[in-house]
């Protein structure tokens, strides 16, 4: 097994970025040696050097997951190293899912895939997928205050990013029409008219919110990041972002 | 303090008393044939009756008086001071009936006091976060009671091996374990009783609330299989009887939310049908969920996990089906029966105690029983939670298992089962029944005191109560969909996809067999949200009788009286925790002179908030249905015009996101007009946001699904129904005739006027560009218009016409001008006329007048008359405040009272 990972510079450069405390870069440590113990043949596409960011989710994502995922991956893509937006159609459940085409997209999403600010890509490797999959880890309530805020806030944009399609930094009232037309759309008894007020009260609810007494000439353009924590404020999303198994030591989930 | 419940207590003891006499004199004296009596007393005919209305009352009053100190009751909780004062009376039928009576029954326990609460609680529960927290539920209920009642009778039997119980108590370790299985279940009554005031986070009040209930099932088992072993004698029980015990607790739990689901079928299915008898609604669901619990206890089952299941699973059917009225009646009287049901329970509770007769006293026991009770609840907490961490998404940490351990309360239904305990069978009974009535009073007085010191204590995360917001609402329904889709991207069925695929079946079959069709359509979470605020909105909006604005520090001279009553009121604190509708209303501070503003909140007062009294034509006081009354058409009214509002304010504050491609700044310029810079061009704006906007659709819904269901009902009604688009349609019938008379100076009513930028808009920049009264009424623009514009109107009538031609589908868009007249208006208004419109702002009195009979509302009139000397002067900036006001608030009143 070849050392890849366990440099001093890669790991103090880790540590810089990531600001890790001493708990995390033992984990970080711990990991990224069980990393190496994995067969090569089934991470094909994680022979670079892993880019510091990427440890992110190799902090919390144990090997036994990233092999369930890749086995997953390869599934999902016919034995392809990476996977297209179309090999998810071949995901039957999806199908009744009334925001899949966003989803879908967010898994594409430059920003998502921490690639660039804007944009989509074409097809994303085992790592995006993996880097997609962390979002979705249980917040580590053990890290301390500002690590949860942070991992709070990374759950946040995902979805932030999922409702500004235009990634201009805004959630424009198009922009939450466009969503809310679509979570109604399961019912096609509920007009676009009213998907539409719907949206039309959640962004003033969402002004009311984050401006406050608003000037007559004021215009309100959109949520920003910033209002949009503030409408997030007070609620916990503990357990409204997460997927269990990526907590779990080991998970038979493949087929 | 207790002497207003202590006279009434005296009465049925007097009663009692001076009714034994007449009785044991009138058998002798019975001979003579009793003439016609003037008065005769019959007590032992209502005795019954009497007696328990009168105790319901007696509790209802000492809740009153209770509560008359909110000091004592934020330091006691209820039930503590209700057993107190239990103990009080308690003493007193004592010494004066020399013998204890109106105790607590277990009959009358189990069959009519315990239904109502476990019914408030089923149907009331929050599903979504039961169902999430559904796995540590069942382990606290199943395990955690079946591990306390183990442990509890062999720790108790060990402690009796050891000496340290009298001799007297005669049990064996069968006695001890049935004792055990009664004494270890966590009680429902009572742990709502001190949770609901404690207000801990939603996450632990439902994981011990929840275990509460369903742990039930465990405690009958428990406790059938223990007394049936007790009665068959130790020596008898062979082992398949254990593996029948086993067994007995799937079929009883399991049995008991069978019974429960057929039973909340049913009732869903029944309230489908009650379109045509609406008054029985709520009778229904209280019938059948009572059947429910009746069936269960007759087969054995589990009662309370049946009519928990039955409330929890019909809820959402019922609620879609039901009206809204028979909602408001099933709330109520749900938690009226409980809290009744509640109160009683605590107060025989402590009259029981008083019976010496019945317990007999053995320190060991009772010490030992405290003691092992809290060490083992304690023990089982920690062990299971430490299991359950390793699961659980959130871990429930160090305080929260302390809460836990200190919340295990026990309460009516232990004493209920020891007191139902067979005297023969069971010799230490008498033990048993002291030691039960000890650990009662004391986990509910002693912790149910010091819980709520401790929690604050431990600053355990409180529930913060905000209400449910509409991007909340949105947002985590977007979470669902999100986690959904990556489960099954990752091929994993865990909890989320599994929710989903409920939904979709419940979309798919379920909801479709079990409501309406007209609910099921537009049946949605986000849209029942949407509603429910625009609702409490509307609502909050009339309360306040349309003064929202004094409400928002507008310094308005002329709503001192009402401001008042409104600081008061509980929806003002609605409002002011933030919702919409004010938003735009604070707009107003920045009005230029008192006349315009008065006119301004005149306008928007009149045509905002104020509902419309109509004539009614159907006087129905039938029993069998409760008519649409006015009530309903008013909130459904003010609902609309407030959404309207609510709309309106949003687009004129924000519409600059729907143009950002084309005007960006339409907003900006309509407001330099109003500083007298007269620019045509600015309101070009307009049009476009006349087209882009259909919002008012949206209001419509629930209207057309209404009618669709009410299809049936009268056509006067229906007439009424459309009080919003009578604005409308009286507009077009007005165009019509200035079509007619063709000139301007006798041009009917100002409501004819297409928007043309009025002082009235200007100052109200939200009410600008709609299609709104407020537009229609300003009066000015009749002066402006030039002659040759009547022409260009008119074609826009026919094509409002052609609009209108398709009646009631699209009732709404009605209200909407077209566009194009005001853009050709806009564009050829002359400069000179536009640049000064308040000189020629007049209300014409005649003129408003006529428009104002015209709106078929008699009952304005006097409020015209009020008007007219209002417009009448010009130059006057301050109008005489106190009579408007107050006509004002007349006005409002009888709308609000019609």
């Amino acid at each position: 097994m070849s050392v890849r990972v366990v440099n001093d510079t890669a790991v103090l450069e880790a540590q810089a970025a990531l600001q890790l405390d001493f708990r995390g870069l033992l984990r970080f440590l711990y990991l990224s040696f069980l990393y190496c113990q994995m067969d090569v043949a089934t991470v094909p596409s994680l022979e670079v050097l892993p880019s510091p960011q990427n440890h992110i989710e190799l902090n919390v994502v144990s090997s036994d997951q990233i092999e369930q995922l890749h086995r997953r991956f390869k599934q999902l893509s016919g034995d392809q190293p990476t996977i297209r937006k179309e090999n998810f159609n071949n995901v039957p459940d999806l199908e009744l899912n009334p925001i899949r085409s966003k989803i879908v997209r967010a898994f594409f999403d430059n920003r998502n895939l921490r690639k660039g600010p804007s944009g989509l890509a074409d097809e994303i490797n085992f790592e995006d997928f993996l880097t997609i999959m962390s979002y979705f880890r249980p917040i580590d309530t053990t890290l301390g205050e500002e690590q949860v805020e942070l991992s709070r806030k990374e759950k946040l944009k995902f979805l932030f990013h999922m409702y500004d399609s235009d990634s201009d930094g805004r959630i424009t009232l198009e922009e939450y029409r466009n969503v809310v037309e679509e979570l109604l759309s399961g019912n096609p008894h509920i007009e676009k008219e009213s998907a539409r007020s719907i949206a039309d009260g959640a962004m003033m609810e969402a002004a009311s919110v984050c401006v406050g007494q608003m000037e007559p000439d004021q215009v309100y353009e959109g949520i920003t990041f910033e209002d949009f924590l503030k409408i997030w404020q007070g609620i916990d999303i503990e357990t409204k972002m997460h997927i269990r198994f990526l907590n779990m030591e080991t998970i038979a989930l493949c087929h | 303090m207790l002497g207003a419940a202590m006279l009434l207590f005296w009465l049925p003891l007097v009663g009692a008393g001076a009714t034994d006499k007449p009785t044991q004199e009138s058998v002798p004296l019975g001979e003579p044939p009793p003439g016609l009596a003037l008065f005769r007393w019959q007590w032992h005919e209502v005795e019954a009756p009497y007696l328990v209305a009168l105790w319901i009352l007696v509790a209802s009053l000492a809740k009153i008086v209770f509560h008359l100190s909110r000091k004592v009751t934020s330091l006691v909780p209820e039930s503590c001071l209700l057993i107190l004062l239990g103990l009080v009376l308690g003493g007193i039928v004592l010494a004066v009936a020399k013998k204890a009576e109106y105790q607590l029954e277990p009959g009358t326990f189990f069959l009519f006091l315990l239904p109502p609460i476990v019914l408030d609680s089923g149907y009331f529960m929050p599903s979504r976060l039961f169902f999430d927290n559904l796995g540590a539920i069942l382990t606290y209920a199943v395990v955690g009671t079946l591990w306390n009642a183990f442990t509890t009778g062999v720790a108790l039997w060990g402690l009796q091996q050891a000496g340290l119980v009298a001799p007297r108590v005669q049990a064996g370790l069968l006695d001890f374990l049935l004792f055990g299985s009664l004494i270890s279940a966590v009680d429902p009554v009572a742990v709502l009783a001190v949770f609901e005031e404690v207000h801990v986070n939603e996450t632990l009040f439902i994981i011990v609330f929840g275990e509460s209930l369903l742990n039930d099932a465990v405690t009958v088992v428990l406790y059938k299989v223990c007394n049936s072993f007790v009665e068959m004698g130790s020596a008898n029980v062979q082992a398949t009887d254990y593996l029948k015990g086993i067994a007995s607790l799937f079929v009883v739990s399991l049995g008991g939310a069978a019974v429960g689901l057929v039973f909340a079928f049913l009732l869903a299915l029944t309230t489908r049908f009650t379109k045509r008898v609406r008054i029985i609604e709520p009778l229904l669901v209280f019938l059948l969920a009572y059947a429910a619990y009746l069936t269960a206890e007759m087969a054995s089952l589990s009662a309370i996990l049946a009519v928990t299941m039955c409330g929890l699973g019909c809820k959402k059917y019922v609620e879609a089906n039901i009206s809204h009225k028979s909602r408001t009646a099933v709330k109520y009287t749900m938690k009226t029966l409980a809290s009744c049901a509640e109160t009683v329970i605590f107060m025989l509770l402590g009259i029981s105690a008083v019976d010496s007769s019945k317990w007999a006293w053995d320190s060991g026991l009772v010490l030992g029983t405290l003691f092992f009770i809290l060490f083992f609840r304690a023990l089982g907490v920690v062990l299971q939670t430490w299991v359950l961490n390793q699961f659980r998404l959130v871990p429930l940490d160090k305080i929260d298992q302390v809460v836990m351990s200190y919340g295990g309360l026990r309460g009516a239904v232990a004493f209920a089962l020891v007191i139902l305990l067979d005297r023969t069978k069971v010799p230490a009974k008498d033990y048993f029944v002291a030691t039960t009535i000890v650990v009662v009073f004391f986990t509910v007085i002693v912790q149910g005191l010091t819980i709520k010191p401790l929690v604050k204590w431990l600053r355990v995360k409180r529930s913060d109560h905000h209400k449910p917001t509409l991007n909340q609402e949105l947002h985590e329904h977007t979470f669902d969909h999100i986690l959904a889709a990556v489960e099954d991207v990752v091929g994993h069925h865990g909890y989320h996809y599994w929710r989903d695929r409920w939904e979709q079946f419940d979309k798919k079959y379920l909801s479709q067999l079990l409501m309406r069709r007209s609910a099921y359509r537009i049946r949605d979470q986000i849209w029942d949200v949407y509603y429910r605020l625009n609702i409490r909105d509307a609502i909050s909006f009339v309360d306040q009788g349309g003064h929202v604005l004094s409400s928002t520090g507008l310094t308005l001279p002329s709503m001192p009286s009402r401001n008042s009553v409104a600081e008061t009121s509980v929806t003002n604190l609605l409002r002011e925790s933030g919702s919409g509708a004010c938003l735009d209303l604070q707009v107003i501070d920045t009005v230029r002179s008192g006349r315009d503003r008065e006119d301004a909140v005149m306008h928007h007062l009149l045509c905002g908030g104020l509902y419309k009294p109509r004539r009614r034509y159907k006087a129905s006081c039938g029993r069998h249905f409760i008519s649409e009354d006015a009530q309903e058409r008013q909130d459904k009214e003010v609902f609309q015009q407030n959404m309207k509002r609510r709309l309106e304010s949003f687009k004129s504050t924000k519409h600059n996101i729907c143009f950002t491609k084309s005007k960006p700044r339409p907003r900006k310029t309509g407001h330099k007009k109003k500083d007298g810079v007269a620019n045509p061009e600015a309101t070009n704006g307009k049009p476009p946001r006349d087209l882009g906007f259909q919002d008012t659709g949206a209001v419509i819904l629930t209207v057309e699904s209404e009618e669709e269901e009410e299809s049936d009902s009268s056509e006067t009604e229906k007439e009424d129904d459309e009080g919003i688009i009578f604005v409308a349609r009286a507009t077009s019938e007005v165009l019509q005739e200035g079509k007619v008379s063709g000139s301007l100076e006798v041009c009917p009513s100002p409501r004819i006027i297409p928007p043309s930028p009025t002082c009235a808009e200007k100052e109200l920049p939200w009410k600008s560009g709609q299609g709104d009264l407020a537009v229609y009424v300003s009066s000015e623009t009749t002066k402006i218009v030039p002659v040759d514009m009547q022409t260009g109107w008119n074609q826009s009538i026919s094509s409002l016409e052609s609009l209108a031609s398709p009646p009631c589908t699209q009732p709404p868009t009605l209200t909407r001008l077209p566009p194009h007249p005001l853009g050709m208006e806009e564009t050829q208004v002359p400069l000179d006329m536009s640049s000064d419109p308040r000189s020629s702002f007049a209300f014409p009195p005649s003129l408003a007048k006529a428009g104002r009979s015209r709106s078929e509302s008699s009952a304005d009139i006097p409020q015209q008359q009020e008007l007219q000397p209002l417009m009448g002067h010009k130059d006057h900036t301050h109008l005489s405040p106190g009579t408007a006001n107050s006509h004002w608030c007349i006005q409002f009143n009888r709308g609000g009272r019609l």
